[in-house]
């Protein structure tokens, strides 16, 4: 076991593409499957922001929600019929929502973070419901194609689940080689000392307001690259892609698999949607399960799943020894107390 | 448009009320964050238990008045036990800890309601004596409303005398500035951070048995207000009594006149004064910049 | 209890199980034939809970008749239930898992408009007949609707014609409108504002209302200045049980007659006879007509000895859709979606409550409507209408085919 998961850590995109080429033959159905790489990719982006930089956010429904109508508007209603292009539209509008919305929120630091994040996401999901003749409001955006994709100049259909699940697995693949390469580069160091001691990065000369904004604007990058995924997948976008509860989702499943680890999200994501597959044959309340199951992690297991399982091996490389983010919380006034 | 004074006064008294359901809210909310640095994400489900705790006492007694008194306390009994197992192992660790743990309760408590009491929800009458409506000169209004106003003012009140008038209230405020101090004054912290935590749950309860009989009592009635509370906060500024009133008071008047003016906008407008607000003063009304950071 | 182990079953239980529990039902299907199976995606869980526990309970008790008469071509029918949590996304992921993995024969469900497009997206695309069961406006317009969609609801447009006409004929022609700022509630706006232009009534005013909104009271200091005869609600669910009840504290039942579209026989009882009192409504069902029409009576009694309670409108629609398919299963006998399609299209029928008919070029379901009025001294838990009024089907309530984008 160790030395798998040392090999796991010195390659880790080869054993990205290892372990998701078969996981649609070990799940139930492929749907599930590729609904597990779109919200792992959605929780990556979310990670990159709280676990890396520290920052909660509890509004990343607002970026999966752009992504989704970037990619949805351009394909139904645009008439663009390259698929690349759509999820481009997608992503870069997503990008934006996050250079704004973050721009706003960092104006307060702290646990504001969370709650600021929080009522603009819900902002966007008002305007979204109301701007109907755009997004489709409350019915939702119909008639997104399912488009054949240029590969290499070749034109694939994806069609049939298991084509469009590793349709999704290229793009996602992709995607978390690029996020490896942020991570390792200097600015994924700030970013990380950042976390650490937000003080000290500033000391050190870093503008870290502009870096904080910068993770926001490539997380929110993730996300909507999910989204647009999500919108291919879906062939509609609901309105409650932009709804709060999305973003509670995308909490949980980065939590349950791992903040601040590589793989954390993916292991999390899948957990959680087999867990609520699963879960809701048995019992309607399903939620009651997953929120005690969650809060349970909260309290014992705040490195999540993989975080612990990456913990206990001590195998460094790949994640280091993973930490949840550390701002240390102590009720006001007693902080002298708790560290020097 | 019809648009004449008497509209537009009562559009303003059905603000008030608006307004006060908000106060009591971020009332509860801004006491647990000012001393405790801790967002209590659960308290629309403490909301919500109120007026399930509210409704079931009133069947039981079939007395209203106990059922405003009893559901309250109920809730702040539920708040100490949250804060003494499940909040208090957090502190220490990282500042968003507490948040996602009520986060995680506030799941599980609106499942339980649904478990417990069904997924239909249930009609809360107003009491007898307040059933019906009161001429104010300019409109009918009714009387369950103008008690509502009456019982809100009555709790703040009170609760100002007894953060400026009691002991305990002084040792409130003191560790709010600096519980260092406090407890090299030999005060024991643990026991006045459990007490407000009760205080502001209490709170969220009494606020949800006051709404019942207006808006009725559904698992899901905490679910949008608590983000609507936080905007009143964070407006208000986090930790400032003073600030959660008038800004709830202020959202409660601004929804109400946008819901007249302009229809279509009056659930967007709460968080559009948000956004100008942070825009114009980052710490809100009375918040101190930097304090709680 | 009976709802878990009827899910665990459906989910967990492969062909095997189902062909034996099912024959013992019914020893007159050849054993060894595939069932046809039919997807059913309906919001249990969610706040439309109990409208979705009646769309199943019905659309079982039609699915155990079928079966109990031998099936459909000599095959067993199953119904395999899905929870769409009314989230559009869920409902599609799980139409997704019953087309791929259980390889459905046809759909049925839906409770919200946006599942249903939801839902409706994905047959479409399979190709496979989808009934959907509630309402909604663009299902049977283009570019929404396809020729595999049909619709055995009515839709806000003829909801509002109907109940509009009726209510501006027997209440009063000065008309104030309070609607939920929404698909749903925008198109009963509209078409209120169409019927009151036709007959000469006038429409004081119509405000929007949040989705969910919990609180009214700052919308009827309008309406009052306004003095309007009646109040059209024209919201749905929670929405309209606040709104209802709201009104009634601010006095405003004494002042004018209030009117709810789409009147829901849950919302009726959450809220009870006093704060209902006087209030009108739109339904498709009502078990009281049973008095008059023999397939209504027949189809509330059976509902009731199963389970214990009188069927409502969204219990009729889930019966009379399933039973509307599965019977044009075997009129074409053939399962391929053409010839079913064939066999459906301005086919006329009465399942439950009296001739109805499907038009040709939409696929939509013509039915009668009836209003209601909430009744005061109820005598049991589900006595809580009177019959006032009874707008038989025609289409001339309905958008023309030309209209709706259809050729």
């Amino acid at each position: 076991m160790g030395r798998v998961g040392a090999l796991i850590a010195r390659h880790p995109i080869p054993a990205f593409f290892v372990v998701f080429a078969v996981f649609p033959f070990v799940v139930p159905y492929k749907a599930l499957a590729t609904q597990v790489l779109i919200y792992g990719l959605f929780a990556l982006g979310f990670n990159l922001l709280y676990g890396y930089t520290g920052l909660l956010s509890f509004g990343h429904a607002a970026f999966f929600g752009l992504g989704a109508y970037g990619t949805g508007v351009t394909l139904a209603r645009l008439g663009v019929t390259s698929v690349w292009a759509g999820l481009a539209a997608g992503l870069v509008l997503a990008a934006a929502g996050g250079a704004l919305i973050g721009y706003l929120c960092l104006r307060r630091r702290g646990i504001y973070f969370a709650m600021l994040s929080l009522a603009f996401a819900q902002l966007l999901y008002f305007v979204g419901f109301h701007l109907s003749w755009i997004t489709g409001g409350d019915d939702g955006l119909r008639g997104i194609p399912v488009l054949p994709v240029g590969l290499a100049g070749v034109r694939v259909s994806i069609e049939t689940p298991l084509a469009f699940y590793y349709f999704v697995l290229v793009v996602v693949g992709a995607a978390v080689a690029v996020l490896k390469r942020i991570l390792d580069s200097p600015f994924g160091a700030v970013l990380q000392a950042i976390r650490e001691n937000t003080d000290r990065a500033a000391a050190c000369g870093y503008d870290v307001t502009r870096v904080k904004l910068l993770s926001f604007v490539f997380s929110g990058a993730f996300a909507g690259l999910a989204g647009g995924l999500n919108a291919l997948y879906l062939q509609v976008v609901p309105i409650d892609t932009l709804y709060w509860t999305t973003s509670g989702q995308v909490v949980m499943m980065a939590l349950l698999g791992g903040a601040g680890t590589f793989f954390g999200p993916f292991v999390g994501a899948g957990v959680f949607l087999i867990l609520e597959d699963v879960l809701s044959v048995f019992t309607e309340s399903w939620p009651l399960v997953v929120g005690a199951i969650f809060m349970a992690f909260v309290r014992f297991l705040p490195r999540g799943i993989w975080g612990t399982v990456v913990g206990l091996e001590i195998m460094g490389g790949l994640d280091g020894p993973p930490k949840p983010p550390e701002r240390s919380h102590t009720p006001r006034g007693t902080r002298g107390v708790a560290r020097p | 448009m019809p648009f004449d004074a008497a509209t537009l006064l009562s559009q303003l008294f059905t603000g008030l009320v608006l307004g006060t359901i908000y106060v009591l809210l971020a009332l509860g909310l801004s006491l647990i964050f000012g001393l405790l640095t801790v967002v209590n994400f659960s308290h629309g489900s403490f909301y919500m238990l109120g007026a399930y705790l509210g409704f079931f006492v009133l069947g039981f007694t079939k007395n209203f008045w106990i059922a405003l008194v009893v559901a309250p306390l109920l809730l702040g009994l539920l708040g100490l036990l949250t804060e003494r197992w499940l909040v208090r192992p957090l502190y220490g660790r990282s500042i968003d800890d507490p948040l996602l743990l009520t986060f995680g309760l506030s799941l599980v408590l609106v499942e339980a309601a649904r478990l417990v009491w069904g997924k239909m929800g249930l009609t809360f009458d107003p009491p007898a004596a307040l059933a019906g409506a009161v001429n104010l000169g300019f409109t009918y209004f009714p009387a369950y409303r103008l008690f509502v106003i009456a019982a809100t003012a009555v709790v703040v009140v009170a609760l100002w005398l007894f953060l400026e008038r009691t002991t305990l209230g002084l040792v409130i405020r003191a560790g709010t500035r600096d519980a260092l101090i406090v407890r090299a004054l030999g005060i024991n912290l643990n026991l006045v951070w459990l007490l407000v935590f009760g205080i502001g749950c209490a709170l969220a309860g009494l606020a949800g048995v006051l709404a019942a009989p207006m808006r009725g009592v559904y698992p899901e009635m905490g679910v949008t207000i608590v983000i609507e509370s936080f905007v009143v906060v964070v407006v208000g500024g986090m930790g400032s009594l003073l600030g959660a009133i008038v800004a709830g008071l202020l959202i409660g008047e601004v929804v109400s006149l946008t819901t007249f003016f302009a229809p279509k906008m009056a659930d967007i407008v709460v968080f559009l004064v948000m956004a100008v607000v942070l825009l114009v003063r980052p710490s809100g009304f009375f918040g101190e910049a930097g304090l709680m950071e | 209890m009976k709802a878990i182990t009827r899910r665990t079953f459906l989910r967990a239980g492969g062909l095997a199980t189902a062909a034996v529990v099912l024959d013992t039902a019914a020893p007159r299907v050849t054993l060894g034939q595939a069932p046809i199976k039919v997807g059913f995606p309906v919001p249990l869980t969610g706040p439309y809970g109990a409208e979705a526990a009646d769309q199943q309970a019905a659309a079982t008790l039609a699915v155990e008749e079928i079966n109990g008469r031998g099936g459909v071509l000599g095959r067993k029918v199953e119904l395999l239930v899905r929870d769409d949590q009314l989230k559009p996304g869920v409902g599609a992921q799980r139409t997704k898992e019953l087309l791929e993995n259980e390889k459905v024969d046809f759909v049925i469900g839906g409770l919200s408009a946006a599942v249903q497009m939801a839902i409706n997206e994905q047959t479409k695309k399979a190709k496979v007949i989808y009934v959907s069961i509630s309402q909604s406006n663009e299902i049977t317009a283009r570019p929404d609707w396809s020729p595999y969609t049909f619709h055995e609801a009515i839709n806000p447009f003829i909801t509002s014609h109907v109940v509009g006409s009726w209510a501006i004929q027997n209440l009063g022609k000065r008309i104030y409108v309070l609607y939920a700022d929404y698909a749903f509630g925008q198109q009963l706006r509209d078409g209120i504002k169409l019927v009151a232009e036709k007959s000469g009534a006038t429409v004081l005013g119509a405000d929007p209302h949040p989705l969910g909104a919990t609180d009214y009271s700052a919308l009827f200091p309008r309406v009052q200045a306004a003095k309007p005869d009646v109040l059209v609600l024209a919201n749905f669910g929670k929405d309209q049980l606040n709104s209802v009840k709201q009104a009634a504290s601010f006095g405003l039942k004494s002042q004018m007659k209030l009117v709810c579209p789409v009147f829901l026989g849950t919302m009726r009882r959450e809220g009870g006879p006093t704060v209902f009192d006087g209030v009108y409504g739109g339904t498709t069902f009502y078990w009281e007509i049973g008095e008059k029409i023999p397939t209504a009576k027949r189809f509330a009694d059976a509902f009731r000895k199963k389970y214990d309670r009188p069927p409502y409108d969204y219990a009729g629609y889930a019966y009379s859709g399933t039973r509307l398919l599965l019977e044009a299963v075997q009129r074409a006998k053939t399962t391929e979606a053409d010839k079913v399609i064939a066999a459906l299209e301005g086919h006329t029928y009465d399942y439950y409550k009296g001739k109805q008919w499907i038009r040709k070029c939409d696929h939509q379901s013509f039915q009668d409507v009836y209003v209601l009025k909430s009744k005061k001294d109820q005598k049991a838990e589900h006595d809580i209408f009177d019959v006032v009024g009874r707008v038989e089907a025609s289409e001339k309530f309905e958008r023309s085919c030309k209209d709706l984008g259809h050729a």
